[in-house]
Parts: structure tokens; C-alpha cells; sequence
């Protein structure tokens, strides 16, 4: 076979790899901190410190009644959840997870695939995302997931304007779409990305919360007003494909936030070895600030109160969208003076 | 160059087929080995335990409408703003000034649809019948 091609398929495994066992440790992780954070146990019966409570859920899972409402859409209630895993198990292959190596005599950059307009690929590939939730409400019948599926996409949308502002600013100093070229950057300048543009992380990280449907801004849901949102109508496997494609999302936005503000795999004064070990190395830091990227939505989640609706889409459109743009032209400025 | 773009089609394919198979799976499983009793009432629509009464796709506030029009607008204003990212470098202070009287344009708009009320869900807002421009 073609060297390139195994190439690509070991390195698209190794992210698969990463991205399936999110779900799984998130669920315990979830529980586990929604305890710590309100004084009580959590889950603990299923093996030590109840590691073994998602293994028990997807069971549970698999093994539940495949219950079809009568009066939904099948078609489109059938494809929803399928759709639901897609954008995050698409755009990982655009994430870099690691230096050039040199391994069995193929070199190349640990990427799955470097794609000249990366990012720009990124941003639309996730926000695909919005038709699995907006079909999963239409497709149900219900008026709750209807409602639920119109707030997740006027909330999607409003907030993906702030979140690629945000982005666009962070290219300005690149000069290119490639996300490995952003790390390049940030590992030539030894410092990171979210220091001299304190001002869009911080807008990445407010939008990356509403695009996620998290709490404080999970309003889809909101299962005081609307069940359960737009997967009000799902029950066993249809519905962890949903629970699972909100962890990988948040995953792979995780993952861009990372490698956008700070640093991606490499960390400032180190430089990984172009061989195996470097890529081992850099794929264990990448994971390493997913996994405190995920801590901090876990943290925000049992943390904060949820928004009203109107007030979110206020915080959207008359503060975040106003801020990433003062935040583009500042960027913008401060490179041409050549501070960046 | 379109080959680089073909690991994307491959990741595509892969998701929607996992999707799929993890369906299949416990539809099967679901079948052979679950306990699958059905029923009438466990197939009705979820109504937090009220009949039915009248359709589910009601008339939906015309804010969202709104939102996703403003959305249009802004977002080809972010399109817009790609390539000038990628060639600003290059061109300096000029290209700089000729984009920030593009985004000063869109935000006379912004600016408008704001002043119209047209940002605001919130009921009050809506209340107040036909939103004057008011200056």
C-alpha cells in the first residue's frame, strides 16, 4: 500500500481513538464533578470510585426498548442521531497532534490531513452540527423539540458570527489557514496565542459554551421548560448517539480553542524531537489541555445558573458580536505595527 | 489541490457510517436480547403526561425569522473578512483603512437593526407593538 495512505489512516485512528472514549470518560467525569461540587458522592457503586458507571450506562443503552413514536417524521428522526456524531468525527482530522516526524521512512506533519483552508473548513464542517439538532426537533412531532430545535439554531447561529471573528482574528498574524501553521506561529513567538488576544479568547470561550449547548447557555434543553429539547423523543441508543456527539463537539472545539490560543500540542521553550516520542509527546499535551478544557465546561456547568433565553441572545448579538469585531481591528492594527 | 481534501471525505463517511452501525447495533441487540413490549401509550407524543390535544408545529415567533436574517447579513460580512485576513500582511496600512470603511458600513447596519428592536427576543420589546426608529 502507499505509504501516505497508511499514513493518514494511522493518524486519523489515533484521533478517532481519542474522540470515542470522550463521551465515556465525560460521563464519569460529569457525575463525579457535579458531586464533588455539590457535596455528595455521585456515582460510586460500579467499580472503584464508580470508573465503571459508563460501561454500565451503555449497556444499559444498548440493551433499552427502541421505542418509534407513531407520529413522527421516521426518515428524518432515524437520520438525526446519525448526523449527530458527524461534524466532530469529521473536523478532527484537521487538528494538529503533533511536530514533522520521521517514522519507517515517512515524514510529514502529525496531522491527518493539512489542509490549505483548515480553519475555514473547521468552522463549516462544525457548524453542520445545527441540522441534527433543527431535524431531530422537526422530524419529532412534539411541540417541545420543535421549540427546542428553533432556540438551538437561532442560538447556533448567533453565536457562530462572535466565534469566527474571534478565529478570523487569531489568522491575521499567521497569515494562513493552516491550523499547523498556527502552532508554528505560536512556537516561534514562545508565547501563546491568548496573551496578546486575552480579548478573543475570551469571546472563543463564551461562544465555544453557547455552541456546545452547555450550561449556563443550554437552553435547547432547558429540561425545567422544555423536557428534555429537541431529544425529547429519544430514548436508548438514539439518544446517547445525541449525548455523545454534545462530548465530542465539545471535544473538538476544545481541541481548535486549544490549538488556536494556547499553543496546540507544543508547549512555549520545549521543542518535541521529530521522531516518534516527539509524537507521542505532542499528542499527550494536546489531550492534556482538552482534558482541562473539559474540566473547566464540567466546572462552568454546575457552577453557574442558566441564562433566559432573550438575555442570551442579547449577550450574543449586543456584546460578543460588538467585542470580537473591536477585538479583529485591534489584531489587525497591532500587526501591522508589528507588535505581533 | 483536491487531494487534500479527500481524508475529510473519508472522516465524513466514517462518522455517518458509525452512526449508523451503533443504530443497527442496538436495534438488533434491542431485538433478539431486550425486552421489547411496545404499546400504545408508550408511542404517543410526550405531553408530561396530558393527551394530546392539538398539532405540534405551531406559529412560531417571527424574532427567530429575524435573527436568522441578521445572521446572513452578518455572517457573509465574516466571509468576507477571510481573505483579507490571509493577504492583510502584505498589503499594509491601505488594505487596513479600505476594510475598516467596510466594516464601518456593516455596522451602520448593525446599528440599525439594533435601534429597530430587531436583536431584542424579549417580550416587552415585542409588546410595544411596531418599533419606531428613535434617534
Amino acid at each position: 500500500m502507499n505509504p501516505e495512505l497508511v499514513a493518514t489512516l494511522v493518524k486519523y485512528a489515533v484521533m478517532f481513538a481519542v474522540f470515542i472514549n470522550v463521551a465515556p470518560i465525560m460521563v464519569w467525569v460529569e457525575r463525579r464533578g457535579a458531586g464533588l461540587i455539590q457535596d455528595r458522592p455521585g456515582p460510586n457503586r460500579v467499580g472503584p470510585f464508580g470508573l465503571f458507571q459508563p460501561l454500565a450506562d451503555a449497556l444499559k443503552f444498548m440493551f433499552k426498548e427502541d421505542v418509534t413514536p407513531t407520529l413522527v417524521d421516521k426518515p428524518l428522526y432515524l437520520l438525526a442521531p446519525v448526523l449527530a456524531l458527524m461534524p466532530a468525527f469529521t473536523t478532527l482530522v484537521l487538528i494538529p497532534f503533533g511536530p514533522e516526524i520521521t517514522v519507517a521512512g515517512w515524514s510529514g506533519p502529525l496531522v491527518v490531513t493539512n489542509a490549505d483552508t483548515g480553519v475555514l473548513l473547521f468552522l463549516a464542517i462544525s457548524s453542520l452540527g445545527v441540522y441534527s439538532l433543527v431535524m431531530a426537533g422537526y422530524a419529532s412531532n412534539n411541540k417541545f423539540s420543535l421549540l427546542g430545535a428553533i432556540r438551538a439554531s437561532a442560538q447556533l447561529i448567533s453565536y457562530e458570527l462572535a466565534l469566527t471573528i474571534s478565529v478570523l482574528a487569531v489568522l491575521i498574524p499567521v497569515n494562513s489557514f493552516r491550523l499547523t501553521d498556527v502552532v508554528a506561529y505560536q512556537q516561534a513567538h514562545h508565547i501563546w496565542n491568548c496573551i496578546p488576544q486575552i480579548l478573543g479568547c475570551l469571546v472563543f470561550l463564551i461562544a465555544a459554551f453557547a455552541e456546545t449547548n452547555r450550561l449556563p447557555f443550554d437552553l435547547p434543553e432547558a429540561e425545567s421548560e422544555l423536557i428534555a429539547g429537541f431529544h425529547t423523543e429519544y430514548g436508548a441508543m438514539r439518544f446517547a448517539l445525541f449525548f455523545q456527539g454534545e462530548y465530542s463537539n465539545m471535544a473538538a472545539l476544545s481541541a481548535l480553542g486549544a490549538t488556536l490560543f494556547f499553543g496546540g500540542w507544543s508547549l512555549p521553550f520545549i521543542h518535541y524531537p521529530n521522531n516518534l516520542l516527539g509524537g507521542v509527546l505532542g499528542l499527550l499535551t494536546l489531550v492534556a489541555k482538552i482534558a482541562i478544557a473539559m474540566a473547566v465546561f464540567v466546572w462552568v456547568r454546575w457552577t453557574f445558573p442558566r441564562f433566559r433565553y432573550d438575555q442570551l441572545m442579547r449577550l450574543g448579538w449586543k456584546f460578543l458580536l460588538p467585542l470580537s469585531i473591536v477585538n479583529l481591528i485591534l489584531v489587525a492594527a497591532m500587526t501591522l505595527a508589528g507588535w505581533l | 489541490m483536491p487531494e487534500q481534501y479527500y481524508p475529510v471525505l473519508l472522516a465524513l463517511g466514517i462518522s455517518i457510517a458509525l452512526g449508523v452501525v451503533i443504530l443497527i447495533a442496538s436495534y438488533l441487540l434491542a431485538l433478539f436480547v431486550g425486552n421489547q413490549r411496545g404499546g400504545l401509550i408508550k408511542r404517543t407524543t410526550v405531553e408530561s403526561g396530558m393527551p394530546l390535544m392539538d398539532i405540534s408545529h405551531k406559529r412560531i415567533s417571527v424574532a427567530f425569522f429575524l435573527v436568522a436574517i441578521d445572521f446572513i447579513v452578518f455572517d457573509l460580512e465574516a466571509a468576507f473578512l477571510y481573505p483579507w485576513s490571509l493577504i492583510l500582511r502584505d498589503h499594509g496600512w491601505q488594505l487596513f483603512w479600505a476594510v475598516m470603511v467596510f466594516i464601518f458600513l456593516i455596522l451602520v447596519g448593525y446599528a440599525y437593526v439594533w435601534l429597530k428592536g430587531g436583536l431584542d427576543l424579549s417580550l416587552p420589546a415585542r409588546e410595544r407593538g411596531p418599533v419606531r426608529l428613535q434617534l
